[in-house]
């Protein structure tokens, strides 16, 4: 059903069938290690490079989500998958032996949000009957895209993120289990001037604000409905803002919001400054800690609403500022 | 959300600024200070041991200059570099080390492309606007020096 501006509220909802996430070394020593369905410690997966490296991750994260669903490749019927290199080359090079028809998204650190939107639809729609959602990053493919080569002395700002090397995959289906994705919020890019590539959380933080209210407003929801509200890769200082600019429009999700950045390291003992990012931060989390807490009950109403900043190394030099997009999903113990 | 006005784009920079945490300048100022000074200090060291060595004045510079470089390189590779310039900040960066580190780093990191558009094209995407704008800096100088001898300015 078609709600308010920007929402849709599925009449039959999508089950959550199976997931997995596949992080690194450095996740997995952080404060979720032990939820991650694996840790792989070599950072290059095996491959040859680093795009190589997180192809073969995309991959891995696949194979565990059909594994532990007890799926086969020929059960799955669509895949939306991104990540964050230049033409989706991790999610199409990964997942090309698969032989799953595959659609590639690109919305930057909010691929997962984006993909679970679009993968829901289909199956709500009654377009699918197994759809796989899945995104990843690696630390050292987003430096190398977006930064320096990995061997360049610089030093990183307190505002700085960490992109996190990971990945989850969820499998959504028709046939009944413990969570299910009953609506969902698409967001406008939002444009609050930002020029600091380097304080993503400040150029993310408004989209946030402005798809968690958007959602408040079709849903006719409070933040108390929600026993989580999690963003992305907000970190630090993007939480601050989040909740201050909610808090002008009358909303108060201070006691409610987590953000998937701040909880996947710890900042002082990993050294990660304003928190971690990229697209497998959410994606990691959610496949960990939140849809464990949501199948375990424990959480019966989450709204999961990655964060992506949009720009390229193109668009930085050539001045621009740095819009942000967020897409909401109401996931549901049931 | 409608778009902002230039006004209130200004508001919201300024109140990110002040929600986000800055580093200290006297630190940062110190340790590059300290790490400038020791790889310097390594310098003089390394230049005194070839002087020692009975090479003239000239061929010990170059030859210090080769270690350091070296060096610098090495450790690069290894992955300590970066860990120093955590620390070191403008300390590691100003001395030859650093851009010894800014042309190997690009070399590793896009090995993998192959010798001629991997390590070729990009060994100089950091430090080719140092060399061009150092060439054309020293150029204006050199004009401006030839330009005063003639009309002894010195």
């Amino acid at each position: 059903m078609i709600l308010g501006k920007a929402s849709i509220k599925f009449d039959e909802a999508p089950y959550i069938q199976s997931y997995a996430s596949v992080v690194g070394k450095k996740e997995g020593e952080g404060p979720l290690g032990a939820a991650f369905d694996e840790v792989v410690e070599d950072p290059m997966f095996g491959g040859e490079n680093w795009e190589d490296a997180e192809g073969r991750l995309q991959a891995k994260i696949a194979q565990n989500a059909m594994k532990k669903g007890e799926f086969t490749p020929e059960n799955i019927r669509y895949i939306y998958a991104g990540d964050l290199l230049g033409q989706l080359i991790a999610t199409f090079f990964g997942l090309k032996d698969m032989n799953i028809p595959l659609f590639g998204l690109y919305g930057a650190c909010s691929t997962m949000g984006e993909a679970l939107s679009l993968g829901a639809m289909s199956v709500a729609g009654g377009f699918s009957d197994c759809t796989m959602c899945l995104t990843s990053s690696h630390f050292a493919s987003a430096e190398k895209t977006f930064r320096f080569p990995l061997g360049y002395g610089t030093q990183r700002k307190f505002s700085a993120t960490w992109t996190v090397t990971g990945g989850g995959g969820v499998i959504l289906g028709k046939k009944s289990s413990k969570a299910r994705i009953t609506g969902i919020t698409t967001g406008k890019i939002v444009d609050y001037g930002i020029k600091d590539k380097e304080n993503m959380g400040a150029c993310m933080a408004p989209a946030a604000a402005d798809t968690i209210y958007q959602h408040f407003c079709d849903f006719s929801s409070k933040p108390k409905d929600y026993d989580k509200i999690i963003t992305g890769d907000l970190g630090y200082i993007g939480q601050t803002i989040l909740i201050d600019l909610l808090e002008e429009k009358g909303c108060d999700i201070k006691y409610n919001h987590m953000d998937c950045g701040i909880e996947i390291f710890n900042k002082d003992a990993q050294d990660t400054h304003a928190g971690a990012s990229g697209c497998g931060c959410s994606a990691s989390v959610l496949c960990s800690l939140i849809l464990g807490q949501i199948t375990k009950g424990a959480w019966k109403k989450v709204l999961f609403v990655p964060t992506g900043a949009l720009f390229s190394p193109v668009t930085a030099n050539e001045g621009n500022s740095i819009p942000g997009i967020a897409h909401a999903v109401v996931i549901e113990h049931s | 959300m409608p778009e902002l006005s230039e006004k209130q784009q200004k508001e919201y920079e300024e109140y990110v600024k002040q929600v986000t945490p800055t580093t200290s300048l006297a630190k940062n100022m110190l340790w590059a200070f300290i790490v400038g000074g020791l790889i310097c200090v390594l310098g003089q060291f390394i230049l005194d041991m070839f002087l020692k060595a009975g090479l003239s004045k000239d061929n010990a510079t170059s030859c210090e200059l080769i270690v350091l470089v070296g060096l610098s390189a090495l450790t690069t590779g290894l992955g300590l570099y970066p860990k120093l310039a955590k620390y070191g900040g403008a300390g590691t960066l100003v001395p030859i080390t650093g851009f010894a580190n800014s042309v190997a780093s690009p070399a590793i990191e896009f090995k993998r492309e192959g010798q001629v558009f991997g390590i070729g094209t990009r060994i100089f995407v950091i430090a080719g606007p140092v060399i061009l704008y150092g060439i054309l800096t020293s150029w204006v100088l050199g004009i401006i020096y030839w330009l005063g001898k003639m009309l002894n300015w010195w």
